[in-house]
């Protein structure tokens, strides 16, 4: 099972990596988010990426927008593309498609956050050199690396159900888009209608929670969340019904 | 192994009120090349598909290579492999990152699976192109390189949906040469479907034909020409219409009798004499040009059989 699935995410990180034929050719397609996330932003920021933990949640974007195209790619494209009923007829179980899929999806949402993390810092050291080394707390390379891989895994199987449901490739991006958009715009865009002083007391509420407690119920909720996405996912691929549609 | 690689049984696949295979009895025999014929929508995809246990039945049995396709469709997956109504290919990869895939899935090891790519890369002239994007290949190359794919891990069985549909003719003439042989040398089952009679009979050593999921005949292809050759009998000339077609109905050998386009097509009764039938044409003032019984190959067979049903 655990080979099946790998060979999956191979399959699926392979054709997205190399589908301009080289690797080098791939990530030309793929410099606009480093330029944007790995330079631009942490220009923007400077030292303070260091600093605040708050700050690198930036970085957060990069798995919610590449695992959701990836798991659309892996998904809706098989059926676009008429690859998925032979992939159905092959010895694979439904389940080692779907998490190979899943964990495809997670590896390069996660990854190129990673990297965007690893360029951002070099970047702010580089533009700043007047301030001695400048490195991540462990806070914040816990909190990147733990909620990034949870967030990109809510994204691979919530993902993993629309693009279920979606005939093509750019149905599926486009719900996906507009889902994740809606979950982390519409509270930013609500708290700008509110008067002042209720946000005032908003943000003096904010910050003085208890972050740590926070952050570990926000993890467990993240985690269930997952699996929750995930079972639903799972009961909804289903060879018997997929070549039906 | 068992003497048959497929048994059906009454095999019958509902959609709605669709009937798409209706109680469908057949065997295959383990070793052979079997044609699966029928027009399009008779049903042959759909008996894939059951037979793949990626559908299941609405009613009766089929068990492929010894396995039931209810209970143990991942077994017969395992021993199986098919080309569908499309290529599958992955046509953002190469070839070599396509066959290496379907070897991983396989669980061929890598020594195996390197030897086993070049060897079937080589011998479908490939083997040159292997590190080409697929997606700019034709589609004679990708067909080829399906076929590759589906014989990579030495299947016990294969399914071949309409493998040369949508080719020229000598890229069809040039797969099907590569498919006789890589089967034969393979020493796999081959169940193929097809709407092309001559491929059939080139290919096939027996044949099946269906047509709106019901199946009208099985045979070697000689005997379903035999059949056909027995069954029907064609008259051209001067003066047929409409009135004699009608008078040639009423001889006890004939069970139907039409005109078209200066023809006289009949379908005979067995073991009924046709010479009266001449002899009636010329009394009634038929300039007879050409009596033919029978077809010459298995296309009039097919359309006789389809016919009998429709």
């Amino acid at each position: 099972m655990i080979a099946d699935v790998l060979t999956i995410a191979w399959k699926d990180l392979r054709e997205v990596l190399l589908q301009s034929g080289t690797l080098r050719r791939s990530l030309r397609g793929l410099l606009f988010s480093f330029l944007v996330f790995g330079v631009f932003l942490p220009l923007q920021i400077g030292p303070d990426l260091v600093r605040q933990p708050v700050a690198i949640l930036p970085f957060a974007w990069v798995p919610l927008l590449l695992a959701s195209g990836m798991v659309a790619d892996g998904i809706a494209g098989e059926r676009e593309r008429h690859t998925l009923e032979t992939l159905l007829a092959s010895r694979l179980s439904d389940r080692a498609i779907l998490i190979g899929k899943v964990v495809a999806a997670i590896t390069y949402g996660w990854g190129f956050m990673v990297i965007s993390a690893i360029l951002g810092l070099i970047v702010v050291n580089v533009a700043n050199p007047g301030h001695g080394l400048l490195l991540y707390t462990p806070t914040a390379v816990v909190l990147l690396g733990l909620f990034g891989l949870l967030g990109a895994g809510l994204v691979a199987t919530g993902g993993s159900l629309v693009a279920l449901r979606s005939p093509t490739v750019r149905q599926a991006a486009q719900n996906m888009n507009l889902a994740i958009f809606a979950v982390v715009l519409i509270p930013v865009l609500l708290l700008q209608v509110l008067p002042v002083d209720v946000r005032r007391q908003v943000g003096t509420t904010l910050t003085s929670l208890d972050w740590p407690t926070i952050a570990i119920g926000l993890g467990i909720v993240l985690v269930l969340a997952d699996l929750l996405l995930l079972a639903a996912a799972l009961a909804r691929f289903q060879r018997t019904k997929l070549i039906l549609e | 192994m068992t003497d048959c690689a497929i048994r059906t049984d009454g095999l019958t696949r509902e959609f709605g009120a669709l009937r798409a295979v209706d109680a469908m009895s057949l065997e295959v025999p383990t070793g052979a090349i079997f044609g699966f014929l029928g027009p399009n929508g008779s049903g042959k995809t759909t008996t894939i598909r059951l037979l793949l246990g990626l559908l299941e039945p609405t009613r009766g049995t089929a068990s492929v290579l010894g396995h039931d396709t209810r209970t143990e469709a991942g077994a017969i997956r395992e021993r199986s492999g098919a080309l569908l109504e499309h290529s599958g290919l992955y046509e953002r990869m190469t070839a070599e990152d396509n066959l290496e895939f379907y070897g991983r899935v396989w669980h061929i090891p890598p020594a195996e699976r390197r030897q086993r790519v070049h060897e079937l890369l080589t011998g479908l002239g490939l083997w040159d192109r292997r590190r080409e994007i697929v997606g700019q290949w034709s589609r004679g190359m990708k067909q080829k390189l399906a076929v590759a794919r589906t014989l990579l891990h030495r299947p016990d069985l294969v399914f071949l949906d309409e493998p040369t549909a949508g080719l020229d003719p000598i890229a069809a003439a040039a797969l099907r040469d590569d498919l006789t042989a890589l089967a034969r040398q393979e020493g796999v089952t081959v169940f193929l479907t097809t709407h092309n009679l001559a491929e059939a009979e080139k290919l096939c050593d027996r044949v099946a034909v269906i047509r709106s999921g019901h199946l009208v005949a099985v045979g070697r292809p000689d005997e379903l020409r035999a059949r056909a050759r027995r069954d029907r009998m064609e008259v051209t000339g001067r003066g047929l219409d409409a009135r004699i077609a009608g008078l040639v109905a009423a001889d006890p050998a004939v069970e139907t009798a039409d005109v078209s386009d200066g023809r006289l097509t009949l379908r005979l009764r067995d073991g009924h004499d046709t010479s009266p039938i001449v002899a009636l044409l010329v009394r009634e003032g038929v300039a007879v040009d050409e009596v033919r019984k029978g077809g010459a190959d298995l296309e009039e067979a097919f359309l006789a059989l389809v016919g009998t049903e429709s």
